[in-house]
């Protein structure tokens, strides 16, 4: 009985979804293919120690999602609906760390400008245009999904619009290693920086009252309303936390490649932050939320897609996949089908306790 | 005497505007007002009849699937999977036809299966299940890009003779043709697709205003609560709503494939975006219960217009399209926030 007790009180707590998702993708992949968690250490062309590794690439290529789904949990939980034109926006940040860092030229020998200063100047833009869909969303009551769409229909054709459709290229090394390696180290540098961005959002909601804030205007604009909150402002707030959060991530993005492609950057990727988020069992209606779940759920879609790569489905066909992942966990967590499963449960308990009471 | 008493009935009893006829006479306003400053402006090809057909030509996919979208929408959800579902409908269409060896009847069997496959699933997600729409047809949207390139990867020309017949079939519009530059008399000319998308135009336009399912659909997007209580049925009102979206994209696929005749990952790309836009530009609210199946038949032209305004002026690099769309969308949205708040204050 105390067994069962744990085990319930485990299952009801909201980082179980993702860890469970977790486990049964790392159960799979080791009965699949036991080389999945392998883990080497080489050197890569420069003659830097690298690790390399399926877990190293999820560890690196999750970071962005991770650092994207802390900005998104804020703005579901907020506004009960996400930012479609997180995509978008990291093409235009990307495109602006790269204009301000080639400056008219688009092969330049040395960087026109220091990168932090590339680097802020494009936290300044996302962040202005996190602040255009906040007003949107929070001042004249558009709905988030809608008001973000107009980004997301122009934000690709304004960050080629930028660099005047040319493709700038970085010779810099340094400017790799923010996608990159520093060299000596041979963990992948996205890994510090979304390290970094959780532990600073860790301090914000640990010190601040925002997550209490943003949770009680997802419960009940009004009545935050009256407890003296500003739920207006908050919205704009979580748009503005996400606008920064997009700058990192396109920060890392651009790094990878020394350069940037306005059609393909970041493509898909608010299908999987605001998968992140679902994943991570925060209601997509928002309300109350956990940011360590989210984050997690972000290494969870990066594990999945690893996964997908690693059994050479092709790039363009991963989201039919996913699709079908999140329609189960959607259909999984509604209360329709949530009161039906604990119905269900209730009967098998019920008819076992009642088979233990015949025999003795 | 009699006549002065009926202005005067008629000044007492001035009915306020609704907000479906105020947003649609916005609509059609902006929509005139573009096209006659198109030919003010843009020369004399805008004066060519042709030239209004060929919008027609080119945009009569997107006229069918935003009638959908403003079905959803009235409705108070939203379906971008329509985009997803005309690119997978065109690539098993032409997967059929060339691989297959199949007829062109067994192709819009395929392509009104597919819709209507996608409707009813998403539909019951959401109506039965309670789960946001925009998450359901996101999905629907992602799943049916992936299909898309599994069925196949690479873009392809259908050569299927029958269906290229049906293809390159024009019907003449009598009296609307032109003198062309040699000096022949070209007769004016419009494909099959647009006429399937007056005709669906008409029909839908008839179902919102006529029909006990069509008046529902106004009831449950304006206030789902109320319109239980009223005794509607509002998840399976919710349901044929999206069923009727999702089938009219699978139309609209065909539609499309026609126009452009071959099989493509990328077909259709935005055309969700495209038909949110001409439903919202055409006056359709997003919270639902406002909107008007002529209203997005303007929309669809205006945002069609707009392109080739945008293209003509000489400004063809393809960004410039999407920030002219999103700028009017966002203008068009700011409109509406702006009725709504006046309909609070009164």
């Amino acid at each position: 009985m105390q067994k069962n007790n744990v085990l319930t009180r485990l299952m009801r707590n909201q980082i179980f979804i993702p860890v469970a998702a977790l486990i049964l993708l790392a159960i799979f992949n080791l009965i699949m293919d036991p080389s999945f968690f392998k883990i080497t250490l080489g050197y890569n062309s420069v003659g830097n120690p690298v690790l390399s590794g399926y877990l190293i690439t999820i560890l690196d290529y999750g970071s962005e999602l991770a650092i994207l789904a802390i900005g998104m949990t804020l703005v579901t939980a907020a506004s009960g609906g996400q930012d479609i034109s997180v995509g978008a926006t990291i093409a235009i940040s990307g495109s602006v760390v790269l204009r301000v860092l080639c400056g008219t030229n688009s092969r330049p020998e040395t960087l026109q400008a220091p990168i932090i200063v590339a680097f802020l100047i494009s936290c300044v833009a996302a962040m202005l245009f996190g602040a255009f869909n906040g007003v949107l969303v929070a001042y004249f009551k558009i709905q988030p999904m809608v008001a973000t769409l107009i980004l997301f229909t122009a934000g690709r054709s304004i960050a080629a619009w930028i660099n005047n459709n040319e493709l700038p290229i970085i010779s810099d090394p340094v400017f790799g290693y923010f996608g990159g390696f520093i060299p000596g180290i041979p963990i992948p540098t996205p890994f510090f920086i979304a390290v970094a961005c959780m532990i600073v959002i860790a301090l914000v909601l640990r010190f601040t009252n925002l997550g209490l804030y943003t949770q009680a205007v997802g419960i009940n604009e009004n009545s935050s309303k009256l407890n003296g909150l500003n739920p207006a402002f908050i919205k704009f707030l979580t748009f503005v936390i996400l606008g920064l959060c997009v700058a990192v991530a396109a920060l890392i993005k651009v790094s990878r490649i020394s350069s940037i492609n306005y059609s393909v950057i970041a493509k898909d990727i608010e299908m999987d932050a605001i998968l992140a988020v679902a994943l991570g069992g925060n209601a997509l209606s928002g309300g109350k939320f956990n940011m360590a779940a989210s984050i997690l759920g972000a290494y969870v879609i990066q594990f999945l897609t690893t996964t997908l790569y690693k059994f050479n489905v092709q790039s363009d066909a991963l989201p039919a996949y996913k699709a079908v992942v999140v329609i189960i966990l959607v259909v999984m967590s509604t209360p329709v089908v949530r009161s039906w499963l604990s119905e269900a449960g209730k009967k098998i308990k019920g008819r076992t306790s009642q088979k233990a009471k015949e025999v003795a | 005497m009699a006549i002065e008493k009926k202005a005067d009935v008629a000044k007492k009893q001035k009915i306020p505007m609704t907000d479906t006829s105020l947003l649609l006479l916005i609509t059609v306003v902006v929509f005139f007002a573009m096209y006659i400053g198109a030919i003010l402006f843009q020369g004399k090809g805008f004066l060519k009849p042709q030239t209004f057909f060929n919008i027609l030509n080119a945009n009569a996919a997107l006229i069918i699937t935003s009638c959908g979208m403003s079905i959803v929408m009235i409705t108070g959800g939203i379906d971008i999977s329509v985009g997803g579902v005309a690119a997978l409908v065109s690539m098993c269409c032409a997967v059929y036809l060339d691989y297959h060896g199949g007829n062109v009847f067994g192709a819009v069997v395929i392509a009104l299966a597919i819709g209507l496959a996608f409707g009813l699933v998403q539909g019951f997600l959401v109506a039965y299940l309670e789960i946001q729409p925009f998450i359901v047809s996101l999905a629907g949207m992602f799943f049916a890009r992936g299909m898309t390139t599994i069925v196949n990867t690479n873009p392809f020309n259908v050569a299927n003779e029958a269906f290229v017949a049906l293809k390159e079939t024009r019907i003449v519009v009598p009296g609307m043709g032109s003198v062309n530059k040699l000096g022949n008399y070209v007769d004016a000319y419009v494909e099959i697709g647009v006429v399937v998308a007056l005709l669906i135009v008409l029909v839908l336009f008839c179902l919102l205003r006529w029909t006990k399912l069509g008046r529902n659909f106004y009831a449950v997007g304006g206030n789902a609560q109320s319109a239980l209580m009223l005794g509607i049925n509002v998840r399976r009102t919710k349901f044929l709503s999206h069923v009727i979206c999702s089938f009219l994209a699978g139309i609209g696929g065909f539609v499309y494939f026609m126009h452009v005749g071959s099989g493509s990952a990328s077909h259709a790309s935005g055309m969700e975006m495209n038909a949110i836009a001409s439903s919202i530009i055409g006056g359709t609210m997003l919270t639902g219960g406002v909107g008007n199946i002529i209203g997005t038949f303007f929309g669809v032209l205006s945002l069609s217009t707009i392109q080739n305004i945008v293209s003509s002026a000489g400004l063809d690099q393809a960004w410039w399209t999407g920030i002219t769309i999103a700028a009017m969308l966002c203008l068009f949205l700011l409109i509406q926030s702006v009725v709504i708040a006046r309909k609070k204050r009164a």
